[in-house]
């Protein structure tokens, strides 16, 4: 029995039950205090419950690949979206496919639906090809742009203080590229460009320059030149239809600047995650990214090969749906992981690790409908549930009460404190990490009642154990508390263990539910270790039930406490404490 | 409270005590016999997808003067498929079409806009892909199996691995029982239904986990002592905890109860209905099993031990003893107990809370 020895230990600070409370105390007025200054009284409806946007995307059929679109494909797509809606996964969008080539996103109204369709509808495919040329992103190449009045591009990635290492192996046009990367038109493998050069995106050269008369080439050149980028549909036809082994053309996903891109040479299933972090030693953001293991080989490869080259050509493109969407320069040769930095707030960091992350959908999508889906039955159904909670648990307590009488107060105050807990934090979870209370959701509120009754009810009845053996209600009190402490920690962890596999393996609505369980479980324990155990302790120096008043449920005589064992206690005394 | 709480007391102390580990073959049996009948419902009715599994519409309609059979004939004629059509609580009409897509669903709306006299805007519809309720379904599977390897883990180490055999087992037990029943009765299966049973599973080993914390304890050095077989502790621990079974259950099947009978009760079916009546059946079912089966078959396994047979053996020639020297030994045989408790402090739980004392019973008794 470990709990006996563990029991004596605590035994002290029982005696403190002012301190437990006050810390509970201090935690709602917290919460509470939080909800209301945020403005998020209530907690977020998932869809069901609120209504929302419903987008159905239907998947385009690519030339050259019939097969394409497959169930496998559009599972990995539901997936890659799901992630992207979701964000960290309690946001309760619902991703699923119907048909043969359709997937459905409902999003619940209260998320930036606006956002979340972009997020939905516009990111397809994801590849790092290396960056040939960079102009400024206007159409008319005589245009002599100056190279700082572009490099004010939004360097997305440029140069952070491994530019330095850069810096001194390059050539003259390092001095350039710091601050004008987007204009240092080097279309050659010219190794001396001048740093002034008139970045005048004017390019004559070829693109790829392997194979400067190229047909292909000088037809590529053409349409680059024509190229506007300061329009949205100049930008979303630039790379368009571009297969990935192309070399093609692109603008910046800001239109200040255009590229030609070579072909891809990783692929955005290369990525195995990436994320927005703080350096914190130059206190700038950046984004940190690794590669799956073909990822990182072939990443490796691609940085060997631009690490030699001059500027621009030591860039890859993140090319997103045939927009570039960073583009950063590569100093030495990296595999597994790396790291791009640059002049990101928080949000475009952020951004970029999202697409970096999920941006490889294997198929690209057509927006096909978007509607508005009301919340009639939903809203019926929340009503219904509250009313049949609030019978629910108006039963529970007539029960409690006929049955524990006075007890029950202290168990009626915790699931009120568990309530209150319960609240407070799943509204301000809505604005935090998305979560959104659907009607699973709220189902699993409300078998949680019984989980956190539970608990006290095992608490409750070691007490009235610990009376039938004779004890007064003190010193019963502190006995009963490590027995059921360990009945009540091993069983809400097989409970939170349930919960947290269901929400790592599951999605959607299943998370939500597996999200609210395991909540409720977490603060059931926090519950009873903070409040209703020191209220026990509390409520034992009262008069009421330490006197065992036929109310208070803890009448010894109710009981059937036996006053001969009393004496056989204090006999026994000396080996009693061990052994409880 | 006052029957119950003195029932509490009486089974505390064992003086009334439902001898559920003895009679553990009719459990046995009763519970073979309905996973067989659970198995055969199964295999001869299977279970009644909802739509989540097979695809399809649902269309809701605001209040509308429309009866259900109009409703139905006029989905199934604009549709051509089965159609299930429920009234709601306001008066509109919920209207399930399987196998529906999309480019369907248009032509549907508008010809129950015209047939139900709805304006077309008004009706809300809901479309499922097939492989939505699989993919949840799918997932609940992979997550239970997780779950379940995690949990017998866990159980063997915080207890042994005879327990978490068991709770296995009254868990596989718990899930067959949901399961037939849908299969029996033919509720709807719906995403709601294997969100419910997820909860069983937590719900269920919960509930075996208590009535297996007291067992733990009460066996605590059991071999110290020659009073009790691990059989009759078992039975014990189950009585000792009934109180509080019987308590916990009923707090938690009253809101679910709640859930089902007055919230499904007024809206027909819905998520809210499926997910109860998944719990109901379930919790039910949990309670049933961490008393009847799980702790039943712990004793049974713990009883196989070389240690615990050689304990039964030596309880079993002491009790022969003690009623070969007649009722006149009984107190000399509470006098020794009461040394041995006080030598042994650790079967102290044992000896002193069962402990009759001053009821003169013996415990050859049980």
């Amino acid at each position: 029995m470990a709990a006996p020895k563990k029991g004596r230990g605590p035994s002290g600070g029982q005696g403190r039950p002012g301190r437990a409370l006050a810390l509970i105390l201090i935690a709602m007025v917290a919460l509470t205090g939080g909800m209301f200054l945020s403005g998020h009284t209530t907690p977020r409806l998932g869809i069901d419950l609120a209504g929302g946007t419903s987008i159905t995307l239907k998947a385009k059929s690519q030339p050259g690949k019939p097969d394409a679109i497959n169930p496998t494909n559009m599972d990995t797509a539901v997936s890659i979206i799901e992630r992207r809606v979701n964000g960290l996964g309690v946001s309760e969008a619902e991703v699923q496919t119907q048909g043969r080539d359709n997937i459905i996103v409902n999003i619940p109204k209260g998320t930036n639906s606006k956002q979340a369709r972009e997020q939905v509808g516009t990111t397809a495919q994801l590849y790092f090809r290396p960056v040939l040329t960079v102009t400024a992103g206007q159409a008319t190449p005589t245009d002599t742009a100056s190279p700082s009045a572009s490099g004010s591009a939004k360097p997305s990635a440029s140069p952070s203080d491994k530019e330095t290492a850069s810096g001194s192996k390059a050539t003259p046009s390092a001095g350039a590229t710091t601050q004008g990367r987007a204009v240092t038109g080097a279309l050659t493998k010219d190794t001396s460009p001048s740093p002034g050069a008139s970045a005048s995106g004017t390019p004559k050269a070829s693109a790829s320059p392997s194979a400067s008369v190229d047909p292909a080439t000088a037809e590529l050149q053409k349409r680059f030149a024509a190229l506007d980028c300061s329009t949205k549909a100049g930008r979303a036809k630039a790379g368009a239809n571009a297969k990935p082994t192309d070399t093609t053309i692109a603008c910046s996903s800001e239109g200040d600047a255009k590229y030609v891109l070579g072909p891809a040479e990783v692929s955005g299933t290369d990525v195995d995650s990436a994320k927005a972090t703080i350096d914190q030693q130059r206190g700038m953001w950046i984004v940190q990214m690794d590669f799956t293991d073909k990822g990182s080989k072939k990443f490796q490869q691609i940085t060997s090969k631009l690490s030699q080259q001059q500027s621009p050509m030591n860039q890859f493109a993140i090319a997103l749906d045939g927009e570039v969407v960073s583009a950063p320069q590569v100093n030495e040769t990296l595999s597994g992981s790396a790291e791009i930095s640059g002049s990101f707030t928080q949000q475009s960091a952020q951004d970029l690790a999202n697409v970096l992350s999920y941006g490889a959908l294997p198929l690209s999508f057509d927006e096909d409908t978007v509607t508005t889906v009301t919340a009639a039955l939903g809203g019926e159904q929340l009503q219904a549930g509250l009313i049949a909670g609030a019978i629910g648990l108006a039963l529970v307590v007539i029960y409690l009460v006929a049955y524990y009488r006075g007890l029950a107060l202290i168990a009626l105050l915790s699931l009120l404190v568990s309530g209150i807990l319960t609240y407070t934090l799943m509204s301000l979870l809505g604005p935090a990490i998305g979560f959104a209370l659907n009607l699973p959701a709220v189902c699993g509120a409300i078998v949680a009642i019984g989980i956190t009754a539970d608990s006290f009810i095992v608490y409750f009845e070691r007490i009235r154990d610990e009376i039938r053996d004779g004890r007064t209600l003190r010193p019963a009190v502190e006995r009963a508390w490590p027995r059921a402490r360990r009945t009540i920690l091993v069983s809400d962890f097989v409970s939170f263990l349930a919960a947290a596999v269901l929400f790592i393996v599951t999605v959607g609505k299943v998370q939500g539910f597996a999200f609210t369980l395991g909540l409720t479980t977490l603060l059931d324990v926090v519950v009873v270790f903070l409040f209703t155990k020191p209220v026990m302790t509390l409520m034992a120096r009262t008069k009421f039930f330490s006197g065992g008043h036929p109310w208070s449920g803890l009448d010894p005589k109710r009981l059937g406490a036996k006053p001969p064992l009393r004496r056989t206690r204090r006999v026994n005394a000396p080996t009693d404490p061990k052994e409880a | 409270m006052s029957r119950l709480g003195s029932l509490g007391s009486r089974l505390y102390r064992g003086e009334v005590g439902y001898d559920f580990i003895g009679k553990r073959k009719i459990w046995y049996g009763i519970s073979i016999l309905i996973t067989i009948t659970a198995v055969v419902a199964l295999a001869v009715s299977g279970l009644n997808m909802g739509i989540e599994f097979k695809g399809g519409a649902v269309f809701t309609t605001p209040s509308t003067s429309a009866s259900v059979a109009q409703a139905e004939e006029s989905a199934v004629s604009a549709s051509g498929h089965q159609a299930i059509v429920q009234k709601l609580g306001n008066g509109g009409l919920r209207i399930q079409i399987t196998e529906v897509d999309l480019a369907k669903s248009d032509a549907i709306k508008a010809e129950l806009s015209k047939d139900l006299k709805v304006p077309e805007e008004k009706i809300n519809a809901d479309l499922v892909g097939p492989s939505w309720g699989e993919q949840i379904a799918n997932k609940a599977w992979t997550g239970l199996g997780i779950f379940m390897i995690l949990v017998v883990i866990y159980l063997a180490i915080a207890f042994e691995w005879r327990m978490a055999i068991a709770a296995l087992v009254a868990l596989i037990h718990d899930i067959t029982i949901t399961v037939g029943i849908y299969a029996l009765v033919g509720f709807e299966v719906t995403p709601g239904t294997v969100i419910g049973l997820l909860t069983i599973l937590g719900y269920s080993l919960y509930d075996t986990v208590v009535v297996f914390d007291s067992l733990k304890e009460g066996t605590k050095g059991i071999t110290k002592q020659t009073r009790w077989t691990y059989s009759e502790i078992a039975n014990r621990s189950i009585n000792g905890t009934l109180v509080r079974s019987i308590n916990t259950t009923v707090v938690a099947l009253l809101p679910v109860a709640g859930l089902l009978f007055i919230g499904g009760g007024v809206l027909g079916a819905g998520m809210l209905n499926d997910i109860s009546l998944s719990l109901f059946v379930g919790l039910a079912a949990g309670a049933y099993s961490s008393i009847f089966i799980a702790t039943p078959l712990v004793a049974d396994l713990k009883e196989r031990e070389p240690q615990m047979k050689a304990l039964k053996k030596r309880i079993l020639a002491k009790r022969a003893a003690a009623a070969a020297k007649g009722e006149s030994a009984e107190g000399e045989q509470a006098y020794d107990d009461d040394v041995h408790v006080d030598a042994a402090p650790t079967a102290a739980v044992v000896g002193q809370r069962q402990q009759p004392r001053g009821h003169g019973r013996t415990p050859g008794k049980r």
